[in-house]
């Protein structure tokens, strides 16, 4: 009898690499147990950078959306916060999700009026929608109008089970609360990257290459172009969502220009996805780390460092426009998320 | 209803404005298919540029910009030669990127040179002269030259394109960059002259823009979105339809302003918004996509 | 005049071409046949600079024009009339003539007038956009917008594909006047009959090899189809 052909998706070390990333993400679960405040608030940072890096990747460098608008879901996702907990009075890690659920909703009206654009008119678009929901929101007179607005204390001192981490670590309400926006941006940004992981592993992910590469040739080849567009696009508005509700329920405060900045939610992304290398799983996580240290290092320079930052994309995108994992990657034939499908042959090994 | 009348013509003139913020970026997309994310921050950096001619030489604005002119033609035709043209190609990241880079890079350099402090084109009393037209009616006389700058500009694009041997060069490259090589034509250098024609025009935009209103060195991106509007509006391909467009932003923009003073920006977006979905491809669409 | 040694050429890593020896002489006119995919119109594209070619592999007047742009290729005095016509859909007729005589070096027997003399159709349809053309009109204008660069050497892609027989007819008539300059042609045609009928003399293209060189007159029509179609 004919032993039969199938696709194998994973690499050699599939086992191997699973198990040193759940090593690694125990081990920053229980960092806060030992590690300094300011460790952790800069890994705060670190892990939304991320987690928005991995979205925007996922829209990009896979479905071949170029937003330059998605600070309009990271601002969504803060005022849904603000709303939710200070005026629908939702414990706020509760108010986190429904904030996501919300903006991908939000995000199917969005889609409407721009996928009528193509291409670099497409990001344009998305530019102007995010300017649309960023005055809409400035007349929103109950959460600051133009100026915006702070997070009370009872609702910043009163997030769920921060009395139990006081009482186990033995700390502060505030240094509590830092741990547990700690373990829930750590959540949103390893969840982030597993589901990432998964979509692409996926029928989804096979279907979103194809889109990538040649869109008439997946629809001849059956795939649902719009739909499959469509839902990264939502998905990745609600992710955003979360992770903009999470960011300002740490800052605790919130206004139109800081909630749909550019500069932050936008081009520091962009940079993080093209300097790590657009289009891998790997990517963005050393492109947050190179970001994350150029911003230590050189971020008082201010308006140099700025400039500094734009002749950076512009040299990568002439000259290594794969980043930094795209020459690793190719030179040594290194993958961490083995997500290219084999065809084994009967015999093969697996 | 004399309100109302005048919010119409203040409406159409501050159209011509946009109209000539746009036009540049419509040659630019319409030749070479290239959308610079720049574009309004060159806006600016040709203001500064027409406000260092005007206190160094101490010329009035219009002549400081006749002599910037040259200059910014040439800083458009190296830019393009020595860097957007290698940006260009089938896919779209490269251009969007280096194009978001170098708008980065333009703000804060003008930042870094001339701080954030507004700054204006002073142009004497002709800034404040108004024509009267009747039934208690008046336009000022800037916002007029404006206009019949915009519609001057187009005149004279559209005969470059469609009266002269480099226009349809322009237009052949245009449709398919492969054959116009077979006829001659040095794709890189068509590309450099359609930049420099380009900044030109924003040489003309920017002297109204700092004539008009202050400036200061992070007011491009505002500039780039509503030119990118117009464009949208008028349909790819139509400069013509590029100028519809600025005067249908315009017109929202003051009859918003009219309705609530808050509301000016927002009312422009959303007449973007409301042409886009209701006509995806713009009112006159020419171009062959 | 025109010579390929050893002319290779790829896209990406499929090889179209193994080393074509061919030579185009002054006033000459060459056909080369072959059917599809053989590697017709891909030599074109390398003599013209549309495909990278090795060094020294393509020679004009014994220069190596292998490394030049296309453009530069054009001014040198080589004109492609490219397969499928590739008139510029937002040129009037013309405007498609005029933008042939773009890179033109000045002088030279070919101008509006003339061509429209060689071909009075496209004088009737002189404003017309090019693509509101019938396929023999586009063609007839293709060629002439090739000829107002007044070229040394003209290169026909396959003017015949997807034509009438009595169209064809008419546009061969043309060759003639053509030849009377003294330009040289090079026609890539998968009309046998019409190609050997205007030919000095004939290559046969087969899987990117030269299967068979000669006179038309010196030809079977076994030879040819057995060099046509691969023994």
């Amino acid at each position: 009898m004919e032993a039969s052909y199938r696709v194998s998706v994973g690499g050699r070390y599939t086992r191997h690499l699973a198990l040193a990333g759940a090593l690694v993400v125990a081990l920053l679960v229980a960092l806060p147990a030992f590690a300094a405040r300011s460790l952790i608030e800069d890994l705060i940072f670190v892990f939304y950078m991320l987690a928005l890096a991995q979205y925007w990747n996922l829209l990009a460098g896979y479905a071949g959306l170029i937003s330059v608008g998605q600070q309009a879901f990271v601002g969504l996702g803060g005022y849904l916060l603000f709303a939710l907990a200070i005026m629908a009075g939702l414990d706020p890690l509760v108010a986190i999700v429904l904030a996501g659920v919300i903006a991908g909703l939000l995000a199917l009206p969005t889609a409407f009026v721009v996928f009528r654009l193509r291409g670099a008119y497409f990001a344009i678009g998305t530019w102007v929608v995010a300017e649309v929901y960023r005055l809409v929101l400035a007349q929103w007179k109950q959460l600051g109008g133009g100026t915006g607005t702070s997070l009370p204390p009872e609702i910043t001192n009163t997030v769920s089970s921060i009395e139990g981490v006081k009482a186990l670590f033995d700390v502060r309400t505030s240094v509590a609360r830092d741990m547990i926006l700690y373990w829930a941006a750590l959540a949103l940004a390893a969840g982030t990257v597993a589901a990432v992981y998964l979509i692409l592993r996926s029928r989804h992910g096979l279907a979103l290459a194809a889109i990538r590469d040649s869109e008439p040739a997946a629809a001849s080849a059956g795939v649902d172009n719009f739909r499959t567009k469509l839902s990264v696009y939502v998905a990745t508005a609600a992710g955003t969502g979360m992770v903009g509700a999470l960011i300002y329920l740490q800052k605790a405060r919130i206004s139109p220009d800081s909630a749909f900045a550019v500069l932050d939610w936008t081009a520091y992304v962009i940079l993080i996805v093209v300097i790590g290398g657009i289009g891998t799983i790997e990517g963005p996580i050393i492109g947050v780390l190179v970001f994350y240290l150029l911003q230590s290092y050189l971020a008082s320079f201010g308006t140099w460092y700025l400039i500094l930052l734009g002749a950076l994309a512009i040299v990568i995108m002439l000259f290594a426009p794969k980043g930094i994992w795209g020459y690793v990657s190719e030179r040594f034939g290194l993958v961490l998320f083995p997500i290219r499908r084999r065809l084994v042959r009967p015999g093969d090994a697996p | 209803m004399t309100a109302w009348l005048d919010a119409l013509l203040q409406g159409i003139m501050l159209g011509g404005l946009y109209a000539l913020f746009a036009a540049g970026l419509s040659l630019i997309f319409g030749i070479m298919r290239l959308v610079n994310l720049a574009h309004g921050d060159l806006i600016v950096l040709a203001a500064f540029v027409v406000l260092v001619v005007t206190t160094a030489l101490g010329l009035d604005p219009f002549l400081a910009a006749l002599l910037a002119a040259p200059l910014l033609f040439a800083f458009g035709y190296a830019l393009q030669f020595i860097l957007l043209n290698r940006t260009l190609g089938r896919d779209i990241l490269p251009p969007l990127l280096v194009t978001f880079g170098l708008s980065i890079i333009v703000q804060n350099g003008l930042l870094e040179a001339f701080s954030a402090d507004s700054r204006r084109l002073r142009a004497g009393s002709i800034e404040t002269e108004s024509l009267s037209l009747g039934g208690g009616l008046a336009v000022g006389v800037m916002p007029l030259l404006t206009l019949a700058s915009a519609v001057l500009a187009i005149l004279a694009l559209n005969f470059l394109f469609y009266r002269t041997s480099l226009g349809r060069a322009f237009r052949a490259t245009s449709d398919d960059p492969e054959t116009a090589q077979l006829m001659g034509i040095d794709n890189k250098r068509i590309f450099a002259l359609a930049m420099g024609v380009a900044m030109t025009v924003v040489a003309v935009a920017a002297l109204y823009l700092g004539m008009r209103a202050n400036f200061d060195p992070t007011i491009g991106p505002a500039r780039l979105i509503y030119a990118f509007e117009a464009v949208i509006i008028g349909g790819l391909g139509s400069l013509w339809g590029t100028l519809a467009g600025g005067i249908i932003i315009g017109l929202a923009q003051t009859i918003g302003a009219r309705i609530d003073p808050e509301w000016q920006i927002l009312a422009g977006h959303v007449a973007f918004l409301i042409v886009l979905v209701l006509r995806p491809r713009g009112l006159f669409p020419r171009a062959v996509d | 005049m025109l010579e390929t040694r050893g002319l290779t050429a790829f896209y990406g890593d499929f090889q179209a071409l193994y080393g074509i020896d061919a030579a185009l002489a002054q006033g000459e006119t060459v056909a080369i046949i072959g059917a599809n995919g053989a590697g017709k119109s891909t030599f074109l594209k390398a003599v013209t600079g549309l495909l990278p070619s090795p060094p020294g592999a393509v020679r004009l007047d014994g220069a190596p024009i292998g490394g030049l742009a296309p453009a530069r290729i054009t001014r040198l005095g080589i004109s492609l009339v490219p397969e499928g016509r590739r008139l510029f859909p937002s040129l009037s007729v013309e405007e498609n003539l005029l933008i042939g005589g773009y890179g033109r070096a000045p002088g030279g027997y070919w101008n509006l007038e003339r061509v429209y003399a060689l071909f009075p159709a496209l004088a009737e349809r002189r404003r017309a956009p090019g693509p509101s053309l019938s396929g023999g009109q586009q063609q007839m204008a293709a060629i002439g917008r090739a000829l107002m660069a007044n070229p040394r050497i003209l290169l026909c892609d396959e003017i015949s594909l997807g034509l009438a027989p009595i169209v064809i007819r008419d546009i061969y008539n043309a060759v003639p006047a053509i030849k009377a300059q003294g330009t040289s042609i090079l026609l890539v045609e998968q009309d046998i009959v019409q190609a050997m009928a205007v030919a000095d003399r004939v290559y046969c293209f087969q899987e990117g090899r030269v299967s068979l060189a000669g006179r038309p007159s010196e030809l079977t029509r076994e030879q040819i189809h057995a060099a046509y179609f691969g023994a």
